[in-house]
Parts: C-alpha cells; sequence; structure tokens
C-alpha cells in the first residue's frame, strides 16, 4: 500500500518506490506488485500514479514529435539525418518534393546539403524500422539562420512550460524567434546576436534549475535585468562620443 | 615499490596484515561522472584499486551486423592500462582480460532493459589504472553507475564484491596479495541488492560446502555495503548541482531584493 519517498525526492535505479496499488508511471517498472525506479531522477505521485523525472536521459522517437536534425548523407532517394537518437532517421525526398521524384533531374544536395539543419516531423518508426521524416508541413524545413542550441531531452517540457507560459515569455522578452525540437535542439532566430546571447541564457539557465520551482518569474528578472543592463552600456558609452 | 610478502598474512587475533579485520572492506571512494565525453561515467577507488568506466549509446551499432533484433548489444571492454601492474602489462588484450569482459558484461546485462532499445549499442569501457586484486568486482561497480548516470533504464544498480579464504580463515574483499597466497580460495559475487538477486559467481580454489555458505553470504553483505556506497555517490553528484543552484537563487533573490 505505502509510497516509500516524497514528492520530488532524489531516487536511483533499483529504489522500491510504492507497493500494490499503485501504477508505474515513466521510468518506473513493476515486478511482483512493486514498482522500483529505472532512472536517477525526481519521485512523484499523483493520486495513483508512481513516475519518476529523469534528471539525465536520450531522446527516443515518437511518431508526430517535430524534432529539429542535422544531415549526415545525401542518398539517391533522400537523405541520412541525425536526430540525437539511437537511430538515423530517413527523410525520402518524396517527402521533401511534393511532387514524384526525377532522379536524372532533382538535385538532392540543393535542397538539403550534408552538415545543414532541418526541422522536420516523424511521421513513422517502431521498433523494427529507423525513423522516417517529413518537412512537408507548415513551420517545417529547412534552417537557414539563426542559433543551435542542445539541452536535455527531459528538460523540453520545462521550457515549454505549462501551455507554453515560458516560452511565450522568452520570445516577447528577447524579439527572438524560437523553435523547440522534442530531441532536444532549439533553434534560436533573432534580429541581434545579443537578442539570442539572452534567448540562449535564458535556455541554459531553465536547464540548470530545471527541478526549482517559480522559474519563469526568475528567468524574466535575469532577461530583464540584462535589457537593463545593455540600455544602461549604451547610454554610459554614447556619453564620450557626445561630448 | 616492490611487494615483500608477509611471513603471516592473518595474526592471531584476526587481524589481515593491512590492518583490517576478516569481514572488513578496503575503503572505498567512488565519484560519478567524471569523463565529460562519455554519455555516462565513473571512478572507483577500492584499497589500492583505481578504475575508470565510461558509457556511450544507446547509439548506432557498428558494424551493422552485431546488431540484435530485438535488444540492445551491450558491449563491454575490460583493459588494464600498461602501468597498472608491478611489471609492465602489454596492452594488447590478453585472454584473461576477454573473460572478464565477457562475465563483466553477463553481469551488468540483466540488471539494464536492453530490450527498449533493439538494434542499438551501447558500449562500455572499463579501464584499470591500477590494480591490486578484486579488480573484476570493483570494475562492474563502477560500470553499473556509469549505466546509471547515462541515463540508461535499468532494473538496479549492480554492486559486486569478493569474499574467500585465506590461511584457513574466510574474508572478504581479498587484496591481490592474500588472492595470491596458497591453499586459499577467491569467491567474486555481482548482486543486485533490490531484487535480491546474483548475477556473477565465480570462484577458484577449494572450500567445503559450509564454507561455500558463509562466504557467499559474506559476499552478499559485503555487495550491499558497496550498493550504499553506490546509491550515496549517484545522489552526490545530483545534490551538489543542486545546492550550488540553491546558493545561485539565494543571491539572485537577494539581489533583486536590492
Amino acid at each position: 500500500m505505502p509510497v516509500f519517498y516524497e514528492n520530488r525526492q532524489l531516487v536511483t535505479p533499483g529504489d522500491l518506490l510504492a507497493e500494490n496499488d499503485y501504477i508505474n508511471g515513466e521510468n518506473t517498472y513493476r515486478e511482483d506488485g512493486k514498482i522500483y525506479a529505472t532512472r536517477v531522477g525526481l519521485f512523484n505521485h499523483e493520486d495513483k500514479r508512481v513516475y519518476v523525472v529523469a534528471l539525465k536521459s536520450f531522446y527516443i522517437p515518437m511518431v508526430g514529435d517535430t524534432i529539429i536534425g542535422r544531415v549526415l548523407e545525401v542518398t539517391l532517394g533522400g537523405w541520412i539525418v541525425n536526430i540525437r537518437a539511437p537511430y538515423v532517421a530517413m527523410l525520402r525526398a518524396s517527402d521533401a518534393l511534393e511532387r514524384p521524384v526525377r532522379p536524372q533531374k532533382d538535385d538532392l544536395p540543393s535542397l538539403f546539403d550534408v552538415g545543414d539543419m532541418m526541422i522536420a516531423k516523424i511521421v513513422a518508426y517502431d521498433r523494427t524500422r529507423d525513423p522516417l521524416l517529413t518537412v512537408l508541413e507548415r513551420g517545417l524545413g529547412k534552417v537557414t539562420r539563426g542559433q543551435i542550441l542542445e539541452i536535455t531531452p527531459t528538460k523540453i517540457p520545462r521550457v515549454i512550460g505549462k501551455k507554453g507560459s515560458m516560452i511565450t515569455m522568452i520570445k516577447n522578452e528577447t524579439g527572438c524567434q524560437i523553435m523547440i525540437g522534442q530531441n532536444g535542439r532549439i533553434v534560436i532566430i533573432g534580429k541581434t546576436p545579443e537578442d539570442e546571447h539572452s534567448a540562449i541564457m535564458a535556455i541554459r539557465m531553465i536547464e540548470q534549475e530545471a527541478h526549482t520551482t517559480g522559474l519563469t518569474d526568475r528567468v524574466t528578472e535575469m532577461l530583464r535585468k540584462m535589457k537593463g543592463e545593455k540600455t544602461t552600456k549604451e547610454v554610459v558609452e554614447n556619453v564620450p562620443k557626445e561630448t | 615499490m616492490s611487494q615483500k610478502k608477509p611471513e603471516k598474512l592473518i595474526d592471531e587475533k584476526g587481524i589481515r596484515y593491512d590492518g583490517r579485520k576478516l569481514d572488513e572492506m578496503r575503503p572505498v571512494k567512488i565519484e560519478v561522472g567524471i569523463l565529460s565525453n562519455a554519455d555516462g561515467s565513473a571512478y572507483i577507488e577500492q584499497g589500492k584499486n583505481r578504475i575508470l568506466a565510461a558509457v556511450y549509446g544507446p547509439r548506432e551499432i557498428h558494424p551493422k551486423h552485431q546488431a540484435l533484433p530485438d535488444r540492445a548489444a551491450l558491449r563491454c571492454r575490460y583493459h588494464m592500462a600498461p602501468f597498472s601492474v608491478q611489471e609492465r602489462k602489454s596492452p594488447a588484450p590478453s585472454r584473461r582480460e576477454l573473460e572478464i569482459s565477457k562475465v563483466m558484461r553477463e553481469a551488468l546485462e540483466p540488471s539494464v532493459f536492453t530490450e527498449y532499445y533493439p538494434r542499438t549499442a551501447i558500449d562500455l569501457f572499463v579501464e584499470v589504472l591500477q590494480a591490486d586484486g578484486g579488480t573484476r568486482c570493483a570494475g562492474i561497480t563502477v560500470a553499473s553507475l556509469a549505466l546509471a548516470d547515462a541515463g540508461i533504464p535499468m532494473r538496479d544498480l549492480v554492486a559486486a564484491c569478493a569474499a574467500g579464504k585465506v590461511e584457513d580463515h574466510l574474508v572478504l574483499d581479498l587484496n591481490d596479495v592474500e588472492d595470491k597466497s596458497s591453499d586459499g580460495a577467491d569467491m567474486p559475487i555481482a548482486y543486485m541488492p533490490s531484487l535480491n538477486a546474483v548475477t556473477l559467481l565465480q570462484m577458484d580454489g577449494m572450500l567445503t560446502p559450509e564454507e561455500f555458505e558463509q562466504v557467499l553470504t559474506m559476499g552478499i553483505e559485503g555487495c550491499k555495503q558497496i550498493g550504499q556506497l553506490q546509491k550515496e555517490a549517484l545522489k552526490a553528484k545530483y545534490t551538489v548541482v543542486k545546492e550550488g543552484e540553491a546558493e545561485k537563487g539565494e543571491e539572485a533573490e537577494e539581489e533583486a531584493k536590492e
């Protein structure tokens, strides 16, 4: 019946979390009616569900996820793409062209070359097949400018926040365009390098302090402060010029 | 620093030549996450043993023909540095190292959910920097921590410890000199504490069935102690981070007040 840990307590693999009446959630497993942790993380239980928020993990593809990939290889029929997962993904030329592919005429490297970054969606994946991508939907395609940031995939939900509160705030405060891939890659496109820098600082801060509360407010504060510093610096710099 | 073998390894009072009691382990120090290139890593000092472990993966498997259709392939390499022992050890993998790589893999595989990641590889490297007996046990202990540090889902941590017989006394955690003493016995055991499951059991030397039972119980007790240290080491990595942040958070609040 009992639960052996308090909410947000640190657990390690093999720790006995709960017995009998509970349902095992993510990063846990059940054996003989006992629920154990499978990863290092923070314990949580809601009603009858027991789960662990992992502190470190890696990306596992899911159908429907929007991810940010890097082209590894251009083949005759498409591209091989790194998506920061244990499996490499395939993007077929027909999923990038919206019309039949003419192998002789179509120049695939001109669409995506080795090293190019893309925002794509996973359309098919299971245990037996490597993930298949598409770039034919709105908002998908090549990343042509901006900066790429990589964080642990488990912290993506924190960067987005409840109903996107965190990410909307960062966008508003910095004026940057931000695209988040479920695989832990983030594209930041700002008007100036300074804007991009402050957005990166904000996301790094979220990654570091993901498990603390009141984070949105602290990040807002930090961004405002950075902005404040910038304006005062400009003032100081401008003074000698005017005199 | 050539080691001179003492005349007696255990005195009348039951104290071993290095000052330990019969059922006392060597001092253990463990650190987790000390290599930044690896996905997961750990380091252990157990007596004079010094061992590093690094984990990569799950990642794409090369060569492709090694891929298993239903689970991840756990590939393990146990290696002793040329300078890890008195006489230079050839860096080429020896027959002994290949065998230890295999038993290590088999000791760790039951703890890992390899079936979650079919067709991938989990690469595990165990490098012995300094050896003083019982390296396969210490190796399994660190390797298990490195796997946990890499964020690979596991049923339990695997703790390992040896027990055996030296000069007609049953002892825990034999070191190199004790291991090499004649007419003794050495029994490395790997054990999953929460599941109460033994994943490695080897033995050389001779024991009576009664002695075997006693040595096994003793070894498992040792594993439980090691298991406790493993958990502490794993938690220490994250509590340090957390405290650091708490301070930062407080500073930020203080600054905000100003």
